[in-house]
């Protein structure tokens, strides 16, 4: 491809011209000869922000491990989506076991491959291991615990939807409060899911100090892609949560799936950053601060914050939690 | 070589002889001490290279088993009880996958009530999981099956439980004959994986099937499983071959010539059960026993073989199949479709209720004069039943039950004295 410098932002869009850059630092998506290590041609709904965020994700991680990657894969929407049989769309070796245990699966695989190189009969391979948020935040959690704990040499990566979209969207542990699903539906005195404790899985990766934990969203691809290839470079247990908005879930339009990312990213209701070995060493900082309502108003799985009647004191609670955030990460001065 | 070590620590030997590339391991009694063993070997660099992997829970021992074997490397571990249970949607999955994983189950009773006794419960609840299973009568069994259960697993690609009675024979220390490496190697050969991850060759493993073929890929599970029937007679002589004993096989009768009572067992029991036959003989009984050693798949042609000239059957078995009586006596019965023979069950030992030869001698003379219920509880205290039964029919509010029937016995190690006196 040859190199045109050209104009680096389009005015009034998030689009980040990839052109302007020098050709080897130009994103894997850009590049020709990319692996494809999922094809197109599979089932997911149109603006699915999974089948977007496994795209990237897994094809930087095959650039950065030369092609020698093994993936494991949660039951959820991205298996079922990608395999009915024969119309596979994996282009690396692929296995799917079950719904809760695909860290250990991983864990299994990577210790296969270190004996098998030991003996000279494999080269060096790496391993992703990847589920939603219900395959990692709730029925996969002991597995990922376990392998964060052993420091077992995986790449983990959790495509956050905030629910079971394959089931039918129902409420995970990942699920935001207030949000409507089908198990927590907008009826009664307080509509919705309700304010629990919150489990957000990358700090909980984070006290587990591990060697490398980083959020991102499919709003900042390159950041994305710069986050898969620092986790490849590094030994160990590692961890990646992406947020991926779901059309269907969210109740959003198809082609709002990155506006809406970058939103949540916006509004702090969603902290993007990096921490190694426990402690945070980057966030992504938010270039011009908005109120949760305008992430939260393009949504229907919070349409009944906003009418029949506003309910103000619950929108209150939603941007106190994204205050924290700002607050906690350091979100409007970067780093 | 001869040595004098306990049950555990002969298996454990005798898989790390099997070269073992990834062993998983999660601590529940009575197998812990197998893979206590193991982990020693592949710290100190006995056997190596390996990897000893110390999970969070059985579901992640068989899930990490289930991501080693697909990725091509000889792998094994060890449960029981609740900890089969906790890891049996792995199971399932191990078996759907094509995977030979070898795991040891000490077979051990499965709780509410908490028990960690030997029985064959926790086994028998996974026998239509797809797995392989095989029964140990003897220790020295036990480390000789395991050797022949990764030839048999690896040639047909599916996974394969070696069962041994929990503390009966894992803690137990007896004499076994120890093989040598050189031994070993000459009888299994290496892993050749059927399917294997793998960059150069990508394949993808654990894809949706529909209806248009999932009854195909279960027959298939079912095809091969019939296939163990043919292979392992012919292990078992080449067994024999290499290190000079029988081990295995299908099934084995002891004084079943002429014999107007079978009996049928599994496991370590088989012992008990022969020295009472054997004295019954000497005192004229027409009395016999069958043995089976292959649980899955069951081998009804040879159970039928063995006991289709018996006037009378008595299974004794370990298990207990709720509202219905015996796991191994309904397995048994379809052997003898059509037959015009009875077929007793007789639920023994559960719980490690010990199996003594004096209840055994009294049962099989009353099974001889057909004086025995289609289904027997051995040793069952009917008085502490009927008084538990007693009190719920009298207070609504009775309380836990297992508590109350403890109170009832009294101190529990005066009981179990008095039972094996």
């Amino acid at each position: 491809m040859s190199f045109q410098p050209v104009k680096f932002y389009q005015t009034g869009t998030f689009t980040v011209g990839n052109r302007l850059l020098p050709p080897e630092e130009r994103s894997v998506q850009a590049q020709t000869k990319r692996f494809n290590s999922i094809n197109s041609g599979h089932r997911a709904c149109q603006g699915c922000g999974e089948a977007l965020g496994a795209r990237y994700a897994v094809d930087a991680a095959m650039e950065a491990a030369n092609g020698q990657l093994i993936c494991a894969n949660a039951t959820g929407c991205l298996e079922v989506f990608s395999t009915p049989y024969p119309e596979t769309s994996w282009q690396v070796p692929w296995i799917h076991s079950l719904f809760g245990n695909t860290a250990a699966v991983a864990t299994g695989i990577a210790a296969a491959l270190k004996v098998k190189q030991l003996k000279g009969e494999r080269r060096d391979i790496r391993v992703v291991a990847q589920g939603g948020d219900g395959g990692t935040t709730d029925i996969g959690f002991g597995c990922l615990s376990g392998m964060f704990e052993r420091n077992d040499d995986v790449l983990y990566i959790c495509y956050d939807n905030g629910g079971y979209m394959n089931t039918g969207i129902q409420r995970s542990s990942a699920t935001p409060p207030a949000a409507r699903t089908a198990t927590t539906l907008a009826v009664g005195d307080e509509p919705g899911n309700l304010f629990g404790q919150g489990k957000f899985v990358p700090a909980i990766a984070m006290a587990h100090e591990i060697p490398y934990v980083a959020t991102a969203t499919v709003a900042d691809l390159r950041d994305l892609e710069a986050k898969v290839r620092r986790a490849m470079a590094i030994r160990g247990a590692r961890y990646l949560h992406i947020l991926v908005p779901c059309p269907l879930g969210w109740g959003t339009a198809s082609h709002e799936t990155i506006r809406i990312a970058r939103l949540a990213k916006e509004t702090g209701i969603f902290p993007v950053f990096e921490a190694e070995h426990g402690e945070l060493k980057s966030v992504l900082a938010i270039r011009r601060p908005l109120p949760v309502e305008d992430y939260l108003k393009p949504q229907k799985r919070y349409a009944h914050l906003f009418a029949p009647k506003a309910r103000l004191e619950v929108i209150a609670r939603l941007q106190q939690l994204a205050d924290r955030n700002i607050r906690r990460y350091g979100l409007l001065e970067g780093n | 070589m001869l040595k004098q070590i306990e049950g555990s620590r002969a298996v454990a030997e005798a898989v790390a002889l099997c070269r073992p590339e990834v062993i998983c391991a999660y601590p529940i009694s009575p197998q812990t001490h197998i893979v206590e063993a193991l982990g020693e070997f592949v710290k100190d660099g006995t056997l190596a290279p390996c990897e000893f992997i110390n999970v969070e829970s059985e579901f992640a021992a068989m899930s990490v088993a289930i991501g080693s074997s697909a990725a091509g490397a000889r792998t094994y571990t060890a449960t029981a009880s609740q900890g089969l249970l906790f890891m049996a949607e792995a199971v399932y999955n191990a078996s759907g996958l094509g995977l030979p994983i070898v795991m040891t189950v000490a077979n051990r009773a499965i709780g509410a009530p908490i028990n960690i006794w030997n029985d064959h419960s926790d086994a028998l609840s996974q026998r239509d999981s797809g797995w392989l299973q095989i029964f140990a009568e003897t220790n020295q069994e036990a480390l000789d099956l395991h050797i022949q259960a990764f030839r048999l697993a690896e040639e047909l690609s599916l996974p394969i439980m070696v069962c041994m009675d929990g503390f009966i024979l894992t803690h137990a220390y007896e004499r076994v004959d120890m093989p040598t490496q050189a031994q070993v190697d000459a009888y299994l050969p290496k892993y050749e994986p059927r399917q294997v991850l793998d960059p150069a060759e990508p394949v993808s493993i654990g894809a949706m099937v529909g209806p248009e073929a999932f009854m195909e890929v279960r027959y298939l599970a079912h095809a091969k499983q019939m296939e163990a029937l043919k292979l392992i007679p012919g292990y078992a002589a080449e067994f024999r071959e290499v290190f000079g004993r029988d081990s295995g096989g299908l099934t084995h009768t002891y004084k079943a010539d002429d014999a107007e009572t079978m009996v049928v067992a599994m496991g370590s029991l088989l012992g008990t059960i022969k020295d009472v036959i054997d004295e019954m003989r000497a005192a004229g009984h027409k009395i016999g026993v069958l043995g089976i050693t292959l649980f899955r798949p069951f081998p009804i042609a040879q159970v039928r073989e063995a006991l289709h000239g018996a006037q009378r059957v008595v299974v004794l078995e370990k298990s207990l199949a709720v509202g219905l009586g015996g796991i191994l006596a309904t397995n048994v019965r379809m052997a003898l479709s059509a037959l015009p023979i009875d077929v007793y069950t007789v639920v023994a030992g559960i719980g490690g209720r010990p199996i003594t030869m004096r209840s055994l001698h009294a049962l099989f003379r009353e099974a001889e004069r057909d004086d025995i219920d289609p289904v027997t509880f051995l040793d069952l205290n009917h008085d502490v039943v009927d008084k538990q039964l007693a009190r719920e029919r009298s207070t609504r509010r009775s309380g836990p039950a297992a508590e109350a029937i403890l109170r009832d016995i009294g101190v529990v190690a005066a009981k179990v004295a008095q039972e094996v006196r």
